[in-house]
């Protein structure tokens, strides 16, 4: 195998209300099956070491991270080069469950959107409400992003990190970019950094 | 002549000078200036031509209710057309021009038409120009297009940015002035967040014009004292220059936000419309004047009587040194006495009322000198392109002339309408206040959410209170009921104590005299902008349009960019007058969004250039642009359609790259096509229903091809299904599908079979999928070395998981082409690494990419069908000979039972069939076969059609596949198909397979 490349080989946008850039490659599982079954739920948690997440949440661990899709799917966020293992320890907690586990690392892009001005960019591409105190760090949200489907959550108070469909990472930059563009803050919620 | 008073002026700055021009003119102003003041400040009355009769036109109003000055401001890619003078900020260095005018404002050709006003009543146009019928077209339509409209488009591209922005907040107050800052005052100290939007740069509204005190303070000062205590709270959002455009269902408004139109030279976006989902919304909009309808009421000076007090205390204009108020109400008094304390002379005050004693203003303005006329009115207003006298009448005769007095200006007032407009969006209904003559909300049926309860409530004026306490006291109780409607408690509230002069109340004034004769009516304006006069809708009403809607449109009152802010209760008084009838009785016509237009680019949003649609780009889309890829939308993607090489043309390229995969070896990039997993106990039953013939039977390491129909039974996507394990199948689905169908397979599994253990996922983009087609193909793989590719070892139809070259593969031995050929998917990280390594081992092979057009032609010529081509939407599998791919051991699958029906089984049904031309020409795509006779709608009877044509350069000559009337029985007859280039090609009925009928080339 050669070095995995990313669709945008990590395009960088800098001189705007916030910082776009497109992360390295990203470790992604989805995970399909009854989210209240019992060995579903153990097998999601052995193989991310993360708790099991609430609706609308991601759990994190030392180094992986479990992300609430729907009622019957999760996301397991792991290093890249990690996938095949977790996804064997995925499918041996499974066992004889009724689910179904998928490495999907290669068919999505991560990009990060980084600034105290980051929420106005989202606000503005995203039915999503972006107010300081209804999204946090420990939410997660899967939504549509301008004109396609998009997940995003919150690392940090200043960090979003964005989920797209790789064929659309061009797209999503772009738009990403447009609504970062200079001079195009909102300027209606108080700057996390209390400047501004 | 109108002009800048010495001093005054509450908005303007008078340290800030600016420079702006008019038609070319060099013009100066002041910061807080409109164009609108900037303009009068220049004595620059006329500002326009009217649309029908090219009238002189100036300003009547002051805010967004202005139906006349507007102009093309801007210039260049930049210049826009329509902009209200009276709602666009004046900046430095701002350029206008006027419009509807030619060759020039002060002297216009179109002006004729006003001569002949006899003859362009009302319904002119359909009248006048419906026979002959193909004049219309030919004649008439252009020139009335050349003369019609009121700008110009503009000439190329917008060169601003535009942006949305969602937000949600539990109550949104729209309207800055008193009753919404108040409404939103109390609704934000139950902790609700609120948004508070005023469309202007400033707040207060009118209130700090129309006087009171509050709380013992003037009102101005309450007006900060608010704003502060706003301002102080966290949860509460304070927007300017920021309209509601709209109410929607589910609390939704638009906002129309203008960032930059008054600071052009700023960064960011121009305007952002503001998606707001809001709990409750209270609607503080106001009210506006209106005009009275008298003659001449639309010669440049004539004006409400708010707007003329409006530019003298907030801008400092005057907009003439005599004006006359003409009234029905007390509240134009307030600008007769604005004008005498900016030393200005008001001749005379026209009431239309006859009051047993005198109001308090009346006496206020007698003691302060001013002649006060009761029962009286205009009977006809002089000048031309402007006010030079007015004639006085008794309201209650015919308009005999009793007195002639001169002056710059009138200022008039009909009495007051409440700005109903957002309140009525989403269903809110109006009732008619007889006392106050006008129409306000009605709370009893206001606009209700999916609980049935209100989600709009109406505070201060345009809620129909039009008192200082009233306002107060509504604006207080609205924001109570938001509150509790959004689930808040706003405690004890208590509303200040406000106090204003008493008023006498109003008498409707609909015509002006009362028994004005047609001359007078044909000349009093009712709609401004679409030129719209009293005898107009009279007329109208003779005519039998009864409904106001029916009225409107005949008409065209109401119907301009304005929307009939000014006219329609003008307009339908006037109908129900001529009707006989009762204004409640008559209407009103439908309020719809926008209140004032917002622009196509706000619209628009961030979409547009680049990113005005979403352009999906496979893995290796970076090498096939570098190596002259032409490309082909296929949904969103974008597949090279040829690799043209320099010096080539695309024809040329496509059958370089169709002979070559061929002979030696073709590259295609197939990562678009879908690729859905399907897993659990259930998923061979599962499959079984959603293809026609059985995948339940494929075993382990083997491909079948299968086809997908619709309930209805229409072919809807094929592909190759590939069983990875006892559980698991991998369906490939076309380009295009498999969005589509990976929603087609949840819905039936979340809707019909919820019981049934299956799990899909659609990994499309996770693999890029490379096919490698031709002769050479298995030499080319064995070169990058790892798995036995052999006619032995990997079977046609046979699938394996592999390390070829290194990479992670999985290898299907299928074939789209009829060559040798393998599809190979890696990782999409690696595609691009696999690409660049078949491209090397290929090389002495004779490797080339081929793109969409060449495997056209190769899947053409085996016969192969096409999703899109050989389908439309009505075409089901039994058409296109498929019947072997329809299992009969199956009891049901989707589809099955709509193609039992008596139409699908038909056997008129058109059938797939092979076409050769005669001459060996390429057939037309899409042309019909004529067959004898002429049908129902004297058209040739047709017999079938072309649904896929090529040249084959394998072939060296045109093939074609149809589907034909009993196709299938008339192999070797001839049919004609007209073309749309005049010619009449000749094709016989052939099989469909063209090249290497017996299927060997892949099977090797």
């Amino acid at each position: 195998m050669s070095e995995p490349v990313t669709a945008l080989g990590g395009a960088v946008f800098e001189t705007g209300i916030a910082t776009v850039r497109e992360e390295p490659v990203q470790g992604m599982i989805t995970l399909r099956g009854d989210l209240e079954d019992s060995a579903v739920r153990a097998a999601a948690i052995g193989a991310s070491g993360a708790e099991m997440p609430d609706r609308g949440t991601i759990t994190t661990s030392e180094d992986a991270s479990l992300a609430w899709m729907s009622p019957d799917e999760l996301m397991l966020l792991c290093p890249h080069g990690e996938v095949p293992e977790r996804l064997a320890r995925l499918q041996e907690g499974l066992g004889d469950a009724h689910a179904l586990a998928v490495n999907v690392s290669d068919a999505r892009a991560l990009l990060s959107v980084v600034g105290p001005k980051a929420r106005d960019v989202l606000a503005k591409l995203c039915p999503v409400d972006l107010s300081p105190g209804a999204f946090t760090p420990g939410m997660f949200r899967r939504t549509r992003m301008a004109q396609v489907g998009a997940a995003f959550w919150m690392p940090t108070e200043e960090t979003f990190r964005v989920v797209c469909f790789r064929s659309q990472t061009q797209y999503v930059f772009d738009v990403l970019t447009v609504a970062a563009q200079k001079g195009s803050d909102v300027g209606i919620w108080p700057d996390p950094t209390g400047g501004g | 002549m109108s002009k800048r008073l010495a001093t005054g002026g509450r908005l303007i700055d008078r340290q800030h000078p600016l420079e702006f021009t008019f038609n070319g003119s060099k013009l100066r102003g002041y910061g807080g200036d409109t164009l609108a003041s900037a303009l009068l400040a220049n004595d620059r009355m006329l500002l326009g031509r009217s649309f029908k009769y090219h009238r002189p036109r100036g300003l009547v109003a002051s805010g967004a209710e202005e139906p006349n000055a507007l102009v093309h401001l801007g210039e260049g890619t930049a210049m826009e057309p329509n902009q209200r003078a009276t709602t666009t900020e004046l900046f430095e260095g701002l350029s206008a021009q006027s419009q509807n005018h030619w060759p020039s404002l002060e002297f216009d050709i179109g002006a004729i038409n006003a001569r002949l006003a006899r003859f362009l009543p009302a319904g002119f146009y359909y009248k006048m120009f419906i026979h002959p019928r193909p004049f219309w077209k030919h004649v008439f339509e252009p020139i009335i297009r050349r003369s019609a409209g009121l700008g110009r488009a503009p000439v190329a591209g917008d060169p601003d940015t535009y942006e949305h922005f969602h937000f949600f907040c539990d109550v949104m107050v729209i309207g800055g002035g008193i009753a919404g800052l108040q409404a939103a005052l109390t609704a934000a100290q139950s902790g609700a967040k609120v948004l508070l939007v005023e469309q202007t740069a400033h707040w207060g509204g009118r209130a700090p014009l129309d006087g009171g005190t509050v709380a013992g303070s003037p009102v101005d000062n309450t007006v900060e004292e608010m704003l502060a205590a706003l301002r102080a709270l966290p949860n509460v959002t304070l927007r300017r220059r920021l309209m509601a455009a709209g109410i929607y269902d589910h609390g939704y408004v638009l906002g129309y936000e203008q960032l930059r139109d008054h600071a052009p030279d700023a960064d960011g976006p121009r305007q952002r419309l503001w998606r707001i989902r809001a709990g409750h919304i209270i609607t503080a909009t106001g009210a506006v004047e209106r005009p009275l309808s008298f003659a001449g009421n639309d010669i440049p000076g004539v004006m409400l009587a708010s707007a003329i007090r409006d530019f003298a205390v907030n801008h400092g204009v005057a907009v003439g040194r005599r004006t006359v108020v003409v009234t029905n109400n007390d509240d134009a008094y307030l600008t007769a006495f604005a004008l005498q304390d900016a030393g200005l002379e008001v001749p005379v005050i026209l009431d239309a009322r006859v009051l047993a004693e005198d109001s308090a203003a009346m006496a206020r303005a007698k003691s302060l000198g001013i002649r006060v006329l009761m029962g009286h009115g205009i009977a006809r207003v002089l000048g031309g392109k402007r006010v030079t006298a007015v004639q006085i009448c008794s309201q209650a005769g015919d308009g005999t002339v009793l007195e002639q007095i001169g002056c710059e200006a009138v200022a008039m007032s009909g009495g007051w309408s409440p700005v109903v407009h957002l309140w009525s969006h989403c269903g809110g209904k109006l009732l008619w206040d007889e006392t106050q003559a006008h129409f306000r909300p009605d709370v009893d049926k206001s606009p209700t959410g999916a609980d049935g309860a209100a989600f709009v409530s109406a505070a201060g004026a345009a809620s129909g209170a039009m008192r200082l306490a009233d306002v107060l006291s509504s604006a207080t109780a609205a924001g109570v009921r938001a509150a509790e409607a959004a689930g808040f408690d706003p405690g004890s509230v208590e509303t200040p104590l406000a106090e204003s002069p008493e008023e006498a109340p109003i008498a409707p004034v609909w015509l002006m005299p009362a028994h004005a004769g047609y001359d007078l009516r044909s000349k009093a304006w009712l709609d401004y902008q679409n030129d719209v006069k009293v005898s107009d809708v009279e007329l109208a009403a003779r005519e039998g349009f009864e409904s106001v809607e029916h009225a409107k449109r005949y008409t065209t009152l109401g119907m301009a960019t304005d929307q009939g802010k000014l006219s329609n209760i003008n307009g339908l008084a006037t109908l129900a007058a001529a009707r006989g009838s009762t204004i409640p009785e008559v209407g009103t016509t439908t309020f719809r969004p926008p209140y004032t237009p917002i622009s196509m680019g706000s619209i628009a949003g961030e979409a547009r250039g680049e990113v005005f649609q979403p352009i999906r780009r496979t893995p290796l889309h970076d090498w096939h642009e570098a190596n002259g890829a032409v490309w082909e939308p296929v949904g969103q993607w974008r597949r090279p359609y040829t690799y043209r090489r320099a010096g080539e043309s695309t024809h040329d390229a496509v059958m370089r790259e169709t002979r070559n995969t061929r002979e030696n070896l073709g590259l295609l990039d197939a990562s678009t096509l879908g690729k859905i997993l399907v897993k659990g106990p259930d998923a061979g039953k599962f499959l079984d229903m959603l293809y026609t013939n059985m995948m339940s039977t494929l075993k382990p390491g083997r491909c079948r091809y299968g086809l997908m129909c619709s309930e209805n039974g229409f072919l809807i996507d094929d592909g190759v299904v590939a069983r990875l394990d006892q559980d698991t199948f991998l369906c490939h689905t076309t380009t295009g599908g498999a969005e589509h169908i990976h929603q087609h397979m949840e819905e039936w599994l979340q809707t019909e079979w919820w019981d049934w253990r299956v799990w899909v996922v659609n990994v499309t983009e996770a693999y890029a999928q490379i096919a490698v087609v031709g002769p050479n193909a298995r030499k080319a793989l064995e070169k990058l070395g790892g798995m036995d590719l052999s006619r032995e070892a990997l079977p046609f139809m046979g699938w394996a998981d592999g390390t070829l070259g290194g990479f992670r593969v999985r290898v299907f031995r299928i074939s789209f082409s009829g060559e040798l050929s393998y599809e190979i998917a890696v990782e999409a990280g690696q595609g691009r690494a696999l690409w660049d390594a078949l491209m090397v081992v290929g090389y002495d092979l004779g490797v080339m990419p081929y793109g969409t057009e060449a495997l056209h032609i190769l899947r053409a010529e085996k016969g192969f069908i096409m999703i899109g081509d050989e389908t439309d939407g009505t075409v089901i599998p039994q058409d296109l000979g498929l019947d072997w791919a329809i299992s009969k051991k199956k009891d049901d699958y989707i589809g099955k039972r709509a193609q039992a029906r008596s139409h699908m089984t038909d056997p008129a049904r058109w059938k797939l069939v092979g076409l050769e031309t005669l001459s060996g020409a390429t057939l037309p795509d899409g042309a019909y076969a004529v067959g004898e006779g002429m049908n129902a709608n004297g058209q040739r009877v047709t017999i079938g059609r072309v649904t896929s044509s090529y040249r084959s350069p394998n072939l060296g000559k045109g093939i074609a596949m149809g589907l034909v009337l009993n196709g299938p029985e008339r192999m070797g007859e001839v049919l004609e198909f007209p073309g749309t280039d005049g010619a009449t090609y000749r094709a016989r009925i052939v099989d469909p397979v063209f090249y290497d009928k017996a299927g060997e080339k892949a099977d090797v």
